[in-house]
């Protein structure tokens, strides 16, 4: 078990003919993952990789009975393709591409709301079960099967935390990267509900950074509904107030939302932090033998 | 993208919001030129990217000509610093005259993304001409917020709720909604990520008008708001902050001695918070981005060099898009075209790191390789020291 994704997931590439769309196809297959179609309007009737292009996501899952969506098209067209494999009814959509204007993302959200769509990102990695299913741009070889959920609003910062882990020996049970973007689809909370209720995760590792209140929002639930260990990090100790650090949603505005009031919450609230994410792994070992 | 004062009412008055009448002047002449023209009591206001600038003298009433003209020339070619811009303040080369016209009341209102809910949210308040974040810490009672459904987009009710709960008169109710409603178009149409009006003023003799205005674009949307494009004052922005975004690289500057180049923005922020843990202190933020290729590395690695208070730089690379050995060619053009004159220390983790370290260890050059982030941190440290 794990959660969301697994060796059954059955992918749909949405953008599988560009340079991007391409590569990261190519490496999913290579780790394994059942990826059954790519759309690209105007190329229906290709095969592309050796799998078969559709115009619409439509024809892809009628065809392949795909019940996942991975997204590489350029920003302008993002908003279009996410809401076009709701519409297809598939069920989990993962939105890699980044740079989405905002107002786009405040429709998609609300036009996604009462759907059967569960939307990971945009502005993100993707989602990995180890030895399963990747889906997104994450390197494969650093992940192993294991008892760890991971989720974390950062791409690269997140495979620090799955190295950590893999050589803890502890693995991951399934990774997911809710993108760095204001308006995103799955939160905080809805990965650490799912991480509760899932047999294989034995423990969890959340990795924030400045900007919003999910990380606080986090923590209330935390305290409430989850009795697995917790370990916390929140990268942006250190960035000044009002600065835009890279990721579209990482900034302080008027005194909210920084690492130190991320960090209280979370402490307040019992979780486990480290104030580097070297500490990730030696922190989640120290939870476990208890 | 942020706007001038000036440029948010030009956009504003777009969409029907009554501003000041006002004239942008670059030299104490014209301003001087300006205030007779407009006639009566003026005011003259420096027009940088910053709030605060009335507490920093960067807004001066002036009664006659000849006082404008010499506002004016206490303003222009200096910089200006706020509570917002920091010591060094940001360089003012145009003023805004306008005719100060007498008000009854100072109003807030303003426009923005609340990201909780995913909608576009007013923030209203009696109490404007303050630090709206000082009113919300102390009296939030006293600030009304409304949420817009985007496919609702704002309605009138909402509008007479704001004006009712901000203790606006009956007689004002229509066109506190019209304003609001000439927001939110602007807002839209515009992919503006805030705008921002304080103080609202209510006018002796009735009406609203913008004594204020800040508005700015959601970055993202430059490429579809082409005309907006042009509204964008590089003298305003850090040097570097500017260059490094025509190639496409995330830099933030800060005050410490230690460059840093990583990959993804997470990573980049958790690498300074490391090296400030280690004791030292970031010069800057950098985050090549996710397709970084040899050659934005090499232009990230310029960007870094060009900083002169840099004293050692450690660059942090998790290969996930990114090969590491692409990196490493891009570091040692790099270091071979500008010269290495400060210790360089680089840890490279993921897809092809052994190639990567190898490629860097062959190459002759004097770099510190790490294998994990609190080592290279520590190396980057005390190279730093060294250094000094």
């Amino acid at each position: 078990m794990a959660v969301l994704v697994d060796e059954h997931t059955r992918v749909v590439v949405q953008g599988i003919t560009g340079s991007q769309g391409t590569f990261h196809t190519q490496q999913a297959l290579a780790y394994g993952t059942k990826v059954v179609a790519g759309v690209t309007p105007g190329r229906g009737g290709e095969h592309h990789l050796g799998l078969p292009v559709f115009d619409t996501v439509a024809e892809a899952v009628v065809h392949t009975q795909a019940n996942a969506s991975v997204i590489f098209v350029p920003a302008a067209f993002a908003a279009d393709a996410i809401l076009e494999a709701a519409d297809a009814g598939v069920p989990l959509v993962v939105c890699i591409t980044e740079l989405i204007p905002i107002l786009d993302m405040l429709k998609v959200k609300a036009a996604l709301q009462g759907t059967k769509t569960t939307l990971i990102g945009p502005n993100c990695p993707g989602i990995i079960t180890p030895d399963a299913c990747k889906i997104g741009i994450m390197p494969g070889s650093i992940h192993k099967s294991g008892v760890v959920g991971i989720v974390s609003r950062s791409g690269t910062l997140t495979y620090e935390t799955v190295q950590q882990t893999t050589e803890a020996g502890l693995g991951q049970s399934t990774c997911i990267g809710i993108g760095g973007d204001p308006i995103h689809g799955m939160d905080f909370i809805d990965c650490l509900r799912l991480f509760e209720k899932d047999p294989k995760t034995k423990a969890m590792v959340m990795v924030g950074e400045i900007g919003g209140t999910d990380e606080e929002a986090a923590a209330t639930f935390i305290k409430d509904n989850v009795k697995k260990p917790v370990v916390a990090y929140i990268a942006g100790v250190t960035a000044p107030p009002g600065k835009r650090m890279g990721h579209a949603g990482a900034i302080v505005q008027g005194g909210a939302g920084t690492a130190e009031g991320k960090f209280a919450a979370l402490e307040a609230a019992g979780v486990a932090t480290v104030r580097s994410p070297a500490m990730i792994g030696e922190r989640l070992l120290e939870l476990l033998k208890r | 993208m942020n706007l001038h004062e000036y440029q948010a009412k030009q956009l504003l008055s777009q969409y029907g919001v009554m501003v000041p009448d006002g004239l942008l002047a670059t030299t104490a002449h014209e301003a001087e030129s300006a205030a007779r023209q407009l006639g009566g009591r003026v005011v003259v206001k420096a027009q940088i990217h910053s709030g605060g600038r009335g507490k920093a003298g960067g807004a001066k009433l002036a009664d006659h000509p000849q006082f404008a003209a010499e506002a004016a020339t206490a303003m222009l070619g200096t910089r200006l610093a706020t509570k917002q811009t920091g010591p060094k303040g940001l360089p003012v080369s145009m003023v805004l005259v306008e005719r100060a016209e007498p008000i009854a009341q100072e109003l807030y209102l303003s426009l923005l993304l609340d990201r909780q809910s995913g909608r576009l949210c007013f923030v209203g308040s009696a109490a404007g001409g303050m630090d709206i974040e000082e009113v919300a810490a102390s009296t939030p009672e006293r600030i009304t917020t409304v949420m817009v459904h985007p496919a609702a987009g704002f309605q009138p009710y909402q509008g007479r709720r704001l004006a009712q709960a901000m203790g606006l008169p009956g007689a004002e109710m229509g066109h506190f909604v019209s304003l609001a409603k000439a927001l939110y178009a602007c807002f839209v149409a515009s992919d503006a990520s805030l705008i921002e009006i304080n103080p609202l003023a209510l006018m002796h003799g009735g009406g609203l008008k913008a004594l204020d205005a800040k508005i700015a674009i959601d970055d993202n949307a430059l490429p579809r708001q082409k005309k907006l494009e042009a509204y964008r004052d590089p003298s305003q922005e850090d040097p570097r902050e500017h260059e490094a975004a025509e190639h496409g690289i995330s830099y933030v500057a800060l005050d410490g001695d230690i460059g840093c180049m990583v990959n993804g923005a997470g990573l980049a922020m958790a690498t300074m918070d490391v090296i400030q843990l280690s004791g030292g202190k970031p010069a800057n933020f950098l985050d090549v981005g996710g397709g970084a290729t040899a050659e934005r590395v090499s232009q990230a690695f310029r960007l870094i060099c060009s900083d002169p208070g840099v004293k050692a730089i450690l660059i942090n690379i998790f290969g996930g898009i990114v090969r590491c050995d692409l990196i490493a060619e891009g570091i040692i053009k790099a270091a071979a075209e500008i010269g290495l004159t400060v210790p360089l220390v680089v840890r490279l983790q993921g897809t092809n790191m052994d190639q990567g370290r190898r490629k860097l260890d062959d190459s002759g050059l004097a770099i510190i390789s790490a294998t994990t982030l609190p080592e290279a941190a520590e190396k980057v440290v005390s190279a730093a020291r060294g250094a000094a």
